[in-house]
């Protein structure tokens, strides 16, 4: 087990190596370099100049992605130039509203989907069924930025239940320690601060579940219905187990793969949606961010991000690929 | 193949032989007429076979599609926006990008008239006809829609059969390019497609043209993954084998007999795509990397617009969230119907 996670690790380092290549080159050519994006159309020819070479931007390509790498390495990833702060400082601060607001999706997405995708598959043909199925079909279907602001409408201006935009009530003086908001509020028992975050979260939460919620729901009833139809499963019944029992330990173990597969090949899909649902909702994680700095080439920022990004969305499906051992003995021999 | 029994006329009356359990069993010592009999049982089973021949895989998924309430669901929708894309446009009351009737939209007293005899769909903003923008938009969303999926279609077809056909008859050196290309693919793979997308628009500036290659590069990687898998799942049958041992040239085998077998989900995938691809466009309006040109209608950017003017007139965002969302459910209801139709384990 060991040696396949340590020869997985190792396979990662040509991709991602070539990832940062093709990403530098890539950025570095973005039409109207940060020079203009800090000093605008103000700027002369001789400032623009100065401030290329302040920034290292005069240098031949190679040598200031060599610098991008090494400062990388040592965990460095660098200055962002609209905000003048180190990179990691600004992910630090940001990367917590955005793990919030997907795992928080992902936990409805997963705790509405494979139930349900269950029940439209054990009743088959059913009314459950039918609108388990065309519901997951719709919801594919909606832009999400559109069902932001439909949801953000009703919810939170109209009925008024839920806040509609930010990660916590700005009267609030909370104390920060992971700037996780929901986990500072408990760990300093601040519990009012903690219950009005996940106030804050319900809305963008919900928001960006409906794609992975769909997806889920469709994966879980297709894998189902195959389980269901082994002979193991029939024995089981006419052995006279309870439903449950059959359920969690014939059902749902074996068609447990491919929605785990599922679900960590979400995770790209996720953090697109945040860039959309945290636009909308006004909400500080790195998604609202990341749009800002592309507008201004902040090209450290969008760097790191997606670096950062590509690593932990390989993680993840590492992580999904261990986690079959755990979940299929058979794996674990092969 | 494996069941003829239900397509065999209906046993004759026996010849008093005992052997007579299979028309194959030797013909030596049979009277003349029993002879007879049993060649015309043999010529009747070898023309079975030929019709048997006749139902390929294509034609079956079609008899299944036409059977399917929600191919024909999607099929019509698809129909019906196709042609109001395609035709429409001929027919709209006014010009769309007319702005005559801006003297009844007061934007700072929240007054944007409605529908009315004259406009059936009301103003927008501008003070444009809503209607005749709804139309004509259709015809740049199916343009988007259908240029973004053909352009990551074929890249990733190319790709992807290469890596595949490589992989499985090229040998040694077949494994290497398989190797190169799918990394490469790995690396497109592993970044959030909208962002991918998003970095490419913002290289070649905010355009209808830059939405259609962004949107067309992030389904390349989908693209040429599905192709090869499918492609490599092919290379170990035994018609390759067949074909291998007749001496057929190995790019013959790569194009003729293994990529029309291996197309099946490549053809869901890209009915699926051009669904998501529609939802796509309207993300990059949202973003900003639309069309930078307000007086082309396209839904994605007059989306953008109305949602800003959601609590003054909701309407005008609900039109053009509708069209999106109508025509994406209708490929997407189409793609899951071709899909269960071409599912080998659920031919019947």
């Amino acid at each position: 087990m060991l040696r396949y996670i340590v020869r997985r690790l190792l396979q990662l380092i040509p991709t991602l190596l070539g990832l940062s290549v093709i990403l530098f080159i890539w950025l570095h050519r973005l039409p109207g370099g940060p020079e203009t994006a800090i000093l605008g159309e103000r700027g002369t020819d001789e400032t623009r100049a100065k401030l290329r070479h302040d920034l290292g931007l005069d240098e031949p390509l190679w040598i200031q992605y060599f610098r991008f790498m090494r400062r990388m390495i040592t965990g460095n990833l660098g200055t962002s130039i609209s905000t003048h702060r180190p990179v990691v400082t600004e992910f630090a601060e940001r990367f917590p509203g955005t793990v919030e607001l997907t795992v928080s999706a992902l936990i409805i997405a997963i705790g509405l989907g494979i139930p349900l995708g269950y029940l439209a598959a054990r009743r088959r043909g059913s009314i459950v069924d039918h609108g388990s199925v065309a519901g997951s079909l719709l919801g594919i279907c909606v832009p999400i930025f559109v069902l932001a602001y439909l949801v953000k409408e009703v919810f939170a201006v109209k009925l008024g239940w839920f806040p509609a935009a930010g990660r916590q009530d700005v009267t609030i003086d909370a104390t920060r320690v992971t700037n996780f908001y929901v986990l500072d509020g408990m760990l300093t028992g601040e519990w009012d601060a903690a219950a009005d975050a996940l106030k804050h979260l319900v809305l963008p939460a919900f928001t960006l579940a409906t794609i992975p919620l769909a997806i889920i729901i469709r994966m879980t009833r297709a894998s189902v219905l195959e389980v269901l139809g082994e002979d193991y499963v029939r024995t089981a019944e006419a052995k006279g187990l309870t439903e449950r029992v059959v359920r969690r330990r014939h059902v749902l173990r074996n068609a447990l793969l491919p929605i785990v597969t599922t679900i960590g090949l979400l995770t790209g899909g996720l953090l697109s949606g945040a860039v959309l649902t945290e636009t909308v909702y006004s909400f500080t994680g790195i998604g609202q961010f990341i749009a800002e700095s592309i507008d201004r080439r902040d090209y450290p920022v969008l760097m790191g991000f997606i670096m950062f990004v590509a690593v932990i969305y390989v993680t993840v499906n590492l992580l999904v690929d261990i986690s079959y051992g755990l979940i299929d003995p058979r794996v674990r021999v092969r | 193949m494996t069941d003829l029994t239900p397509m065999l006329p209906a046993p004759e009356p026996r010849p008093a032989e005992p052997d007579s359990q299979t028309p194959t069993a030797s013909l030596a010592g049979l009277t003349p007429k029993a002879r007879r009999q049993r060649l015309d049982r043999l010529a009747e089973l070898a023309a079975v076979h030929a019709e048997e021949k006749g139902r390929s895989l294509w034609a079956e998924a079609f008899r299944r599609l036409r059977r399917n309430p929600a191919a024909v669901a999607g099929t019509v929708v698809l129909l019906l926006f196709v042609l109001v894309a395609l035709i429409g446009p001929l027919f709209v009351p006014y010009d769309p990008t007319s702005t005559a009737w801006a003297d009844q939209v007061k934007e700072g007293q929240n007054i944007i008239p409605g529908p009315s005899a004259q406009h059936w769909f009301g103003l927008d903003h501008n003070g444009r006809d809503e209607f005749s923008r709804v139309i004509v938009g259709a015809r740049q969303t199916l343009l988007v829609g259908v240029v973004a999926t053909a352009l990551g279609l074929i890249v990733g077809c190319l790709l992807g059969g290469l890596a595949g056909s490589a992989y499985g008859l090229g040998g040694r050196a077949g494994r290497r390019i398989d190797n190169v290309v799918m990394r490469v693919i790995d690396m497109l793979l592993a970044m959030p497609s909208l962002l991918l997308a998003v970095s490419i628009a913002a290289l070649l500036g905010p355009s209808l043209t830059t939405v259609m290659i962004a949107i067309g590069v992030i389904s390349v990687p989908v693209f040429a993954r599905l192709l090869r898998g499918s492609m490599l799942a092919q290379a170990n049958s035994e018609y390759v084998t067949a074909a291998t041992a007749l001496g057929v040239r190995r790019w013959r085998i790569a194009l003729v007999h293994v990529l029309p077998n291996s197309l099946g989900p490549v053809l869901v995938q890209a009915t699926l795509t051009l669904a998501t691809a529609i939802i796509e466009a309207a993300a990059l309006s949202f973003l900003g990397l639309g069309n930078p040109d307000p007086a082309v209608p396209e839904w994605g950017v007059m989306l953008t617009d109305a949602l800003t003017r959601l609590e003054v007139a909701p309407r005008l965002t609900i039109y053009p969230a509708v069209g999106i969302i109508i025509t994406a459910f209708g490929f997407t209801l189409l793609g899951e119907a071709l899909r269960e139709a071409l599912d080998p384990k659920l031919r019947r």
